[in-house]
């Protein structure tokens, strides 16, 4: 028990320190080499940019659009995703048709269709959600595919010899089966929607975190322009988390849970 | 999923030979009428179990053993309503189990079975894995626990009510999996090498565990399993099949009274019955 909880406790002390340890190199770098205030600021210009750009309420207009992309098109890629998963993972014809555009579609580098996106929906919202939903669909809809066809043969069979009827084998065999396939996609999925919003915002647009880093940067503010990727770092992580916590509640008896906890 | 009382009753309509009530004591637990299995390939037809025929009486406890592709589990899924045969019929209290393709639902409500595996279900803790069949019944939440509780005690899991099955050993996982085939209080508790998986020791306590199971419970019992001791140490009779095509070579009976006890293995009948059986099954290959 003691060896579980120190295992628990140890990322909270090793993760403050990591990050000291690579602020503290950084600063060391800077000085030691002289390095151009424009190529790379030290640590303590970006923190102070950082606390300004945090007590600017635009700022937050720009994270509030940024997070609302995000989770739209995440909040669609899930449902698409799911749907799609569960219909592919259960019919093989239709799977067996649509294989081959499924692998061209996500061969193709979807963030190259932005421009496209953007003339089609223009440089509002829409084109970074379309964006987000795009890039978190695949993974979510792949790992829901994949969970749907994992669920075990052996256990299939109990509810069989028990007479259960297909709502009740869904409820209690195949929809809690796949749950942690689900959440696996929805861990992936939520990185790659935050990815495709600020690409989305780099490309097009005048709202949001990445049009921030954007303007930023034409302005040559180098310190600012690390606050701002450190401010989206933390939403990115802030998001991350909802998800993960989400895994916890859902699915506390799948191993990777309860295997995080050294148990 | 109510059980309507009449078509408990109902005669089985295409069996003119039934008497009119088929739940009458005169009808033997499980009757096996000329049950055939062909399974079709590209290679052509494998007939994996050939005419069997087979009267098994309440409360007793039958061992089908023989090599391994001698049909005792598809023979042993047929029973369960998982396989279905090409010809014959499964009578369970002189009740047809099959209806062409199709099995009947009253008849397999009737049933419990034990696989090799315990697939217990990860999300579920011991109880509600226990009182799943029940659940699937419509069982009120705290009638079946309290029947899955008292199900824990019987299989020796007092105490581990409330775990998950990752927390729990091998044996200890394949006490809920016949726990959960209990909770019904089924007519015929049919296993399928439910100790295969587990280490000798621990295989041995299972089988003095099964006994009391089975003698608390006044089951009635099919197991099947490929080791001729354990055949012999759990059965009333052992039924000996022998492959291609799968049929049934020889009956034999156990006259020891159960429940028995580990030292029953010592005595010179026990042994000469192993002995025979061994020779049996060494001559087949």
């Amino acid at each position: 028990m003691t060896r579980g909880r120190s295992m628990r406790l140890l990322p909270w002390i090793t993760t403050p320190l990591l990050l000291i340890a690579f602020f503290v190199a950084w600063d060391v770098f800077v000085r030691a080499f002289e390095v151009n205030e424009l190529v790379l600021p030290r640590p303590g210009a970006v923190f102070e940019s950082l606390g300004e750009v945090v007590r600017n309420p635009a700022t937050w207009d720009h994270a509030r659009v940024t997070v609302l992309e995000t989770t739209s098109g995440f909040l669609a890629a899930l449902v698409f995703g799911v749907v799609a998963g569960v219909v592919l993972g259960k019919v093989p014809w239709i799977e067996r048709s649509l294989r081959p555009m499924i692998v061209a579609s996500q061969v193709v580098p979807k963030v190259a269709l932005i421009p496209l996106f953007v003339i089609w929906f223009g440089f509002g919202i829409t084109s970074k959600v379309i964006m987000a939903a795009m890039l978190a669909f695949f993974p979510i809809m792949l790992n829901v595919q994949l969970g749907v066809r994992s669920v075990e043969a052996g256990q299939r069979e109990v509810m069989r010899s028990l007479n259960a009827g297909r709502w009740q084998t869904f409820v209690h065999l195949e929809l809690r089966s796949t749950m942690p396939y689900v959440l696996a996609g929805m861990e992936v999925g939520i990185v790659f929607a935050i990815i495709g919003t600020i690409v989305g915002e780099y490309l097009g647009g005048s709202e949001g975190l990445g049009y921030l880093v954007v303007v930023t940067l034409n302005a040559l503010d180098a310190p600012q322009l690390f606050a701002v990727i450190i401010l989206l770092s933390v939403i990115g992580l802030a998001m991350y988390f909802v998800v993960n916590t989400l895994k916890r509640v859902l699915i506390p008896w799948h191993e990777s849970v309860y295997g995080q906890n050294g148990v | 999923m109510a059980k309507d009382a009449k078509t408990m009753t109902a005669p089985v309509a295409g069996r003119p030979t039934e008497p009119t009530e088929p739940t009458a004591p005169s009808a033997p637990k499980l009757q096996l009428v000329g049950i055939t299995k062909e399974f079709h390939t590209k290679r052509g037809t494998t007939r994996a179990l050939s005419d069997i025929n087979l009267t098994i009486n309440d409360k007793e406890f039958v061992s089908l053993i023989g090599r391994s592709g001698c049909g005792k589990t598809t023979l042993l899924r047929t029973l369960a309503g998982l396989v279905n045969p090409t010809a014959g019929e499964v009578l369970i209290e002189g009740r047809s189990l099959w209806q062409g393709s199709h099995v009947d639902p009253t008849v397999v409500d009737q049933l419990g079975v034990v696989f090799q595996e315990a697939n217990l279900f990860p999300w579920y803790s011991v109880v509600d894995n226990i009182a799943l069949p029940l659940r699937l019944r419509g069982v009120k939440r705290k009638e079946r626990l309290e029947r899955a509780c008292e199900l824990a005690e019987l299989v020796g899991l007092k105490g581990f009510e409330k775990s998950y099955p990752r927390e729990l050993s091998g044996g200890m996982r394949q006490r809920v999996a016949i726990a959960r085939a209990l909770s019904i209080t089924p007519k015929l508790l049919l296993m399928d090498e439910p100790f295969g998986a587990l280490d000798a020791l621990t295989r041995e306590r299972m089988n003095i565990e099964l006994q009391r199971i089975a003698a608390a419970t006044e089951a009635t019992v099919v197991f099947v399993t490929h080791d001729i001791t354990e055949a012999v140490f759990l059965g009333d009779r052992i039924v000996h099949l022998t492959p291609r095509p799968g049929r049934i070579r020889q009956v034999r009976s156990v006259e020891f009274t159960r429940p028995r006890g580990i030292d029953v293995q010592t005595e010179p009948e026990f042994g000469a019955i192993v002995r025979d059986l061994r020779h049996a099954l060494d001559e087949e290959e």
